[in-house]
């Protein structure tokens, strides 16, 4: 693999003019000193209780992700690209997921072949045919963005399900300001304090016609022991709507309403953070005690809006991913701004005999996989993984997709030695509302803290950095 | 608000209500079973620290005899003993968690870091008399950190006053139990039998509600049985008194009556116990039997539980 491309030092060794004033400032500032305000921000994350659950590990109920003190920092102008890039494709999704459910033209227009809908266990026929407000299904996408040269960005993923992270975002930046006002003072970084209040206003925008003026939302989280369940508080917190569990919340002549301590209250938009699988006992898994008997009936009587939509985990697929450039092409005729990925479609035998010949040197997933689990990466495997990857690839080709294995950019990170590059992804969050699309200028990075890592996952040993947009 | 909201609320107060006062009463126990035996007679004092705790049964379901040893290790770190100060405090934590949205950011970080730093208490026990007092001190600052922080930063709204439900629901009782099992210590000098052995007990019993300097600043006497029955039953100026706990119910719950523009059967139950606590006079009460006073009261105050339960909490 190549040298990756580093954002700082860029690919002559020059300092990209984005980092002059944190390389000057680096250059001037005692490892020990980072070191100290390493931990210090270990400590306020750990007390503020910003922890996440790694499922199957007992020892570590609630865990810290490793927060990396240096900001990784965009010019406005990259951002601009990006932003444009960004908007541009969740427009996309949403029109595409309108369409599935409705008219089928991409279908009928053979842009994506019919059984990668209809045999695809995340397509929900309950959906077909059911409007939603204002045509939005995806109200909050996480689109993951990497990048291997300073020219272009390649969409590695797209999360339309219940993307989670923004909390980090808007936690990393606090405790950023706290521990380095000098560095915020020497560089004119764009705010991302204003993410809950639009939020906020897309969440409410969204509202059925049978809502009041004044429309309530509710946060729906599985509860306490949910991996993201701090997010899910802290989001119920800056939005100042109330975090319910299944329980809370009971559907009566299709109206939903929840348990006060004054009795009964519709609620009106549901931002829920429980997978579609869970939500409803009486349409989906059954033994699910999460959900709440009844929702989706009040959801197709049109009482009630879910933020995001039931059905878009069909546009987060990673076999779908791979038509998204046609996708946007189909529904926008705009040539798509952000790069996809190079992908295989292991159901293809002409892509699948090209992966089989190459497993050593590429990235495999997992169709439906996520958290960085289920996954390949033929550089750093050993024989014997690649070898159970090629019976898994033979057994059941359509559950996978390849990729060339990307030399993700680097930042320079704190590791044990001092400084040093590691790979970087970012996860920025479109909020879709009635009649705008709209991004705070920034996102979650993720960092692969272990050397030559090239996995970002918090599950998986990764880190996340604060992410600055340069106001120029 | 949502009922569970309340709930969590109502039980993360009792819950750290209930770890301060065990911490209190295991302190008030070692200091007067460091006596000499002449001074304190031959009484088991672990043994009535555990009927105060409500937890005897439990106990002697595991151990034969009550010791100093097991009885600490029982209350205040037993995973089997559903109120040990252990699991009052972690269930605080997981309440809290719960409710982080409607807690304010100072009452989510006194549990949050109380929690983080018992950890360690938890892993490696107590080892040292020092380590006990000084464990023993942590969780009362807690309680104190945390009633001093919902007093000052939250909201005047009814997830304050159910907060403060539970924290008086759970010192009524508290202090209903220490009279209920040293209630034959207290009674007028021609009934009981004690002698001046009772003295340290009596000193033990203010000290677990933290009310020896207040006796002296309110009767300017020495120490009566009978005056700090009075002082821990009937005297509303003393925070632990059943009075001022009922004072503060009655006054919690009509807030929450005119916040939601409606009373009900918890509003009618407090209040009907307050009346009976303002209009008694200790002389009555001992005529009538204290034991069967005390005894009433502790049903008729979890019978207010019940009904809060059910009135706004499911």
């Amino acid at each position: 693999m190549a040298v990756a491309f580093d954002e700082m030092n860029g690919p002559g060794g020059d300092i990209r003019p984005a980092y002059q004033e944190l390389s000057r400032w680096l250059k001037t500032t005692p490892p020990d000193a980072l070191e100290y305000r390493r931990q210090e921000a270990e400590l306020l994350f750990r007390r503020i209780g910003i922890t996440f659950a790694v499922y199957g590990d007992a020892e570590a109920q609630e865990r810290l992700i490793p927060f990396d003190v240096i900001p990784r920092i965009m010019s406005g102008k990259e951002w601009g690209i990006l932003e444009k890039g960004l908007k541009q494709r969740v427009r996309a999704l949403n029109m595409f997921l309108r369409d599935i459910y409705h008219g089928r033209d991409v279908l009928r227009a053979n842009i994506i072949p019919d059984d990668l809908i209809f045999q695809n266990p995340v397509f929900r026929p309950e959906m077909n045919g059911q409007d939603v407000p204002h045509d939005v299904y995806v109200h909050i996408a996480g689109i993951d963005i990497v990048r291997v040269d300073p020219e272009n960005f390649y969409v590695l993923e797209d999360n339309a399900r219940t993307p989670s992270g923004v909390s980090y975002m808007l936690e990393n930046r606090e405790i950023m300001m706290r521990l380095f006002p000098d560095l915020f003072a020497r560089h004119r970084v764009a705010p991302v304090e204003k993410y809950p209040d639009e939020l906020l206003s897309a969440l409410r925008s969204v509202a059925p016609l049978s809502a009041t003026a004044e429309p309530t939302v509710a946060l729906m989280t599985p509860g306490v022991y949910n991996s993201a369940y701090y997010e899910h508080s802290f989001l119920a917190d800056k939005l100042g709507i109330e975090l319910v569990e299944g329980r809370d919340l009971i559907v009566k002549n299709d109206e939903v309403f929840m348990r006060t301590t004054e009795g009964l209250k519709r609620v009106d938009v549901i931002y829920r953070r429980v997978d579609d699988d869970y939500l409803d006992p009486l349409t989906f898994r059954p033994d699910s005690a999460l959900g709440v008997p009844g929702l989706m009936s009040a959801y197709a009587a049109g009482n009630v809006t879910l933020a995001n939509a039931v059905g878009t985990g069909i546009a987060d697929d990673k076999a779908v991913y791979s038509y998204m450039p046609d996708i946007v092409k189909f529904y926008l005729g705009e040539e798509p701004i952000l790069k996809n990925v190079p992908t295989w479609r292991c159901r293809e035998p002409k892509d699948l005999a090209y992966v089989l010949d190459n497993l050593g040197e590429l990235v495999v997933k997992e169709v439906h996989g996520s958290g960085g689990y289920g996954m390949l990466i033929g550089p750093a495997a050993t024989k014997a993984t690649i070898e159970a990857f090629r019976d898994k690839l033979k057994r059941e080709p359509e559950g996978f997709i390849a990729q060339p294995t990307l030399a993700l950019s680097t930042c320079p990170t704190c590791v044990e030695s001092g400084l040093a590059p590691r790979h970087v992804d970012l996860r920025p969050f479109v909020l879709t509302g009635s009649s705008h699309v709209t991004i705070v200028p920034g996102g979650l990075t993720r960092v692969a803290l272990k050397e030559g890592s090239l996995v970002v996952n918090s599950s998986q040993g990764g880190g996340t950095k604060d992410t600055w947009i340069l106001d120029e | 608000m949502l009922s569970r909201t309340a709930e969590n609320l109502y039980w993360l107060a009792r819950y750290v209500e209930r770890a301060e006062y065990l911490a209190r009463t295991i302190e008030a126990t070692l200091r007067v079973t460091a006596l000499p035996n002449a001074y304190i007679g031959k009484t088991n004092e672990w043994d009535s620290a555990l009927l105060t705790a409500g937890v005897s049964a439990s106990f002697y379901q595991v151990h034969e005899e009550a010791n100093e040893r097991n009885v600490i290790d029982y209350l205040s770190f037993a995973a089997e003993n559903p109120s040990s100060i252990r699991n009052c405090i972690e269930n605080a934590r997981l309440n809290s968690r719960s409710v982080r949205t409607a807690l304010t950011g100072e009452m989510w970080d006194t549990i949050n870091s109380a929690w983080i730093d018992l950890q360690e208490v938890w892993s490696k026990g107590t080892k040292t008399r020092e380590d006990l007092t000084k464990f023993l001190r942590f969780v009362q600052e807690t309680s104190l950190r945390f009633d001093g922080s919902a007093y000052r930063t939250m909201l005047r709204n009814d997830a304050y006053w159910f907060s403060r439900l539970g924290v008086h629901l759970e010192r009524a009782d508290n202090t209903a139990r220490i009279l209920d099992v040293k209630y034959h210590v207290l009674l007028p000098e021609e009934e009981h039998v004690g002698g001046p052995l009772d003295y340290y007990q009596w000193t033990s019993i203010l000290r677990s509600v933290s009310a020896l300097t207040a006796y002296h600043w309110v009767y300017r006497e020495t120490l009566k049985p009978w005056l700090i029955a009075d002082l821990l039953i009937l005297n509303d100026s003393l925070p632990r008194s059943l009075a001022s706990c009922y004072g503060n119910l009655v006054r919690n719950l009509d807030q929450i009556g005119v916040a939601y523009g409606r009373q009900g059967p918890s509003q009618r139950h407090a209040r009907g116990v307050r009346n009976r606590l303002e209009h008694s006079h200790m002389d009555d009460i001992f005529q009538h039997g204290v034991h069967e006073f005390i005894q009433e009261f502790i049903s008729d105050n979890s019978r207010l539980g019940e009904i809060i339960t059910k009135q706004y909490l499911i």
